[in-house]
């Protein structure tokens, strides 16, 4: 447990020790702001809850939560310091974990700084604030998935970049398969229990059923899956690549 | 404290490290020698853990790798090539991490950090970005880093590569300070380290042990191993002088070079296990040549290397044509 607060604490500060993080913070609340105020009419819809806020949540995560994850393991391939890591009396789980937990809260802070626009709304109108709150939580739960993804496909690289892209075309994916346009066409030729199981790898599909302020078992148990899974193959991959 | 059992590591077709055996005790220095691409690294890297061998094992005070990993690691200090470090962190901010991660807290984790600053003369940039450090400050956090939980077992891959002499005299010195009460194993391709640090030389070419003794029985493989190294100042002919000196009955062979103006140097290699130094001596005298230098050699390390790691690649090129 002391190992894994060890590398979480030096993942954390390493996000702050450069100015990335601010940038990263300050690009995500700048892109919040136009999304909710502009794209999704916050005024004109003249509803007082932040729906137009949270979603596009999926579609900001996509783009900058790859730019949070390909650092986590290819800079420690290209740095060498994966020998170092690996060789310190931890097992590669804990390494992986503690790792997914900084960047994880590192989001989440970023999440946090979002605050103004709850009291924006609660300013203007009498908001479900527990909805509110039930959306921040999906929302940070679909990070976590994101960043799982991310995590794992930054192991199978040195270089960031490709880390980066890689894991925007796999959560394009996720999100992609909970589409109308996708599902259309599954549902042209598939069996109903095929277009379900793509529906239901989407994060679109369980992210949308928590932000109606509905936390289902089922969304919770996949959101845990899939980080898990994810995860479980980030292990399996830092080990096969670590000393490539 | 150290044990190697078989140790065999394949890279797809490529057998990098080759059914490898030996033992390191504790007070014993090893040093790690061969070419480039020999081995080394990954057999210390399998000895670390952190490559899995594809076949033997690597025993650490009894406790395998392979099975308890996590103890064997708590064990080892190791400083792996090339010193990787955070580049974003500071030696001081590095090693509070390394301390934490093996376990240390509060003012334990003080005592161990300065410690280990201390040892390896850090304290005028613990807290300057590692990334600003030169070469040698950069390695010496590594080291730190290695030696900051005072383990039992010290691994370093080529400590002093990219060193300066003063660098090197220093970490030789801590290597030699430490050798005591740990059981430390060096790769170097630094042949002089091997006499100034080892108590123990092992050659690997290609994989495979080809040498394992100590520094003198290294240098005593050399063909001028006891030569006689002969500088005379004299106008005569040196082939005249050279056939004077082949005369000796111990000596097996004579070869000279020209060393400047009027001076020529001998190189007497006597027969196995003699010593002609005396003979040598006797025939200047009777002769009433010029000395200006006259010692014995130890023996040329390089040229032991070159013979023993050489003559393998030979063999296997015979095979591979």
């Amino acid at each position: 447990m002391n190992m894994i607060l060890a590398i979480f604490k030096r993942e954390l500060r390493n996000y702050f020790a450069t100015p990335v993080a601010y940038v990263f913070i300050v690009v995500f609340l700048v892109l919040t702001g136009v999304f909710t105020f502009y794209l999704g009419g916050f005024y004109e819809r003249g509803q007082a809850d932040l729906q137009p806020f949270f979603n596009y949540h999926p579609w900001l995560y996509l783009f900058l939560i790859p730019a949070i994850s390909m650092r986590l393991w290819a800079e420690e391939r290209k740095a060498g310091t994966i020998e170092l890591l690996m060789t310190l009396p931890i097992t590669t789980s804990q390494a992986v974990i503690a790792k997914f937990l900084a960047a994880w809260a590192f989001t989440s802070i970023a999440l946090a700084f979002t605050f103004p626009i709850w009291i924006t709304v609660n300013y203007l109108g009498d908001p479900d604030n527990l909805i509110i709150l039930t959306s921040y939580f999906g929302s940070l739960l679909m990070a976590g998935a994101f960043l799982a993804v991310g995590s794992c496909i930054s192991a199978t690289t040195r270089n960031q970049v490709i880390a980066f892209i890689i894991a925007v075309v796999i959560c394009f994916g996720f999100i992609l398969s909970g589409f109308p346009m996708v599902l259309d066409f599954f549902k042209s030729w598939a069996p109903q229990i095929i277009v379900n199981a793509v529906s239901s790898l989407s994060f679109l599909t369980h992210f949308t059923a928590i932000e109606r302020g509905v936390i289902d078992l089922r969304d919770l148990i996949y959101f845990a899956s899939f980080i898990g899974c994810w995860l479980f193959a980030n292990v399996i991959v830092v080990d096969m690549k670590k000393a490539d | 404290m150290i044990n190697i059992e078989k140790l065999t590591k394949d890279f797809g077709p490529f057998r990098a490290v080759d059914d490898i055996s030996f033992e390191v005790k504790k007070g014993e220095v090893l040093g790690f020698l061969g070419p480039n691409g020999a081995g080394k690294s990954t057999t210390m890297k399998m000895i670390t853990g952190f490559i899995t061998p594809t076949k033997g094992d690597a025993k650490i005070c009894g406790e395998s790798i392979l099975d308890a990993p996590i103890s064997v690691k708590q064990k080892i200090g190791y400083l792996p090539e090339g010193a990787p470090a955070y580049p974003d962190m500071t030696p001081f901010e590095f090693l509070h991490f390394i301390a934490e991660i093996r376990g240390f807290t509060g003012e334990d984790a003080n005592v161990k950090v300065n410690n280990a600053i201390k040892k390896v003369n850090l304290e005028s940039v613990i807290h300057k970005p590692i990334d600003n450090l030169s070469k040698g400050f950069k390695r010496r956090v590594g080291l730190a880093q290695a030696i900051l939980h005072d383990p039992e077992i010290l691994i370093m891959d080529e400590p002093t590569d990219g060193l300066d002499p003063n660098q090197k005299h220093e970490v030789r010195e801590l290597i030699k300070q430490m050798a005591k009460e740990k059981a430390i194993v060096v790769s170097t391709h630094i042949l002089e380290e091997v006499h100034a640090v080892c108590s123990r030389a092992i050659i690997i070419a290609q994989g495979k042990i080809l040498f394992d003794g100590t520094p003198d029985e290294l240098s005593a493989r050399s063909s001028f191993h006891n030569a006689v190294n002969l500088l005379l100042e004299t106008k005569d002919d040196a082939l005249a002088i050279e056939a004077k000196l082949n005369t000796l009955s111990h000596a097996s062979s004579v070869e000279h070079a020209a060393a400047g103006d009027n001076l020529i140097r001998f190189f007497v290699k006597p027969k196995k296990g003699v010593s002609i130094l005396n003979d040598v001596n006797e025939l200047a005298a009777s002769n009433h040549w010029t000395v200006k230098e006259l010692h014995v050699m130890e023996g040329q390390l390089d040229e032991v290397f070159r013979d023993i790691t050489t003559s393998s690649s030979d063999a296997k090129g015979v095979q591979l044509t």
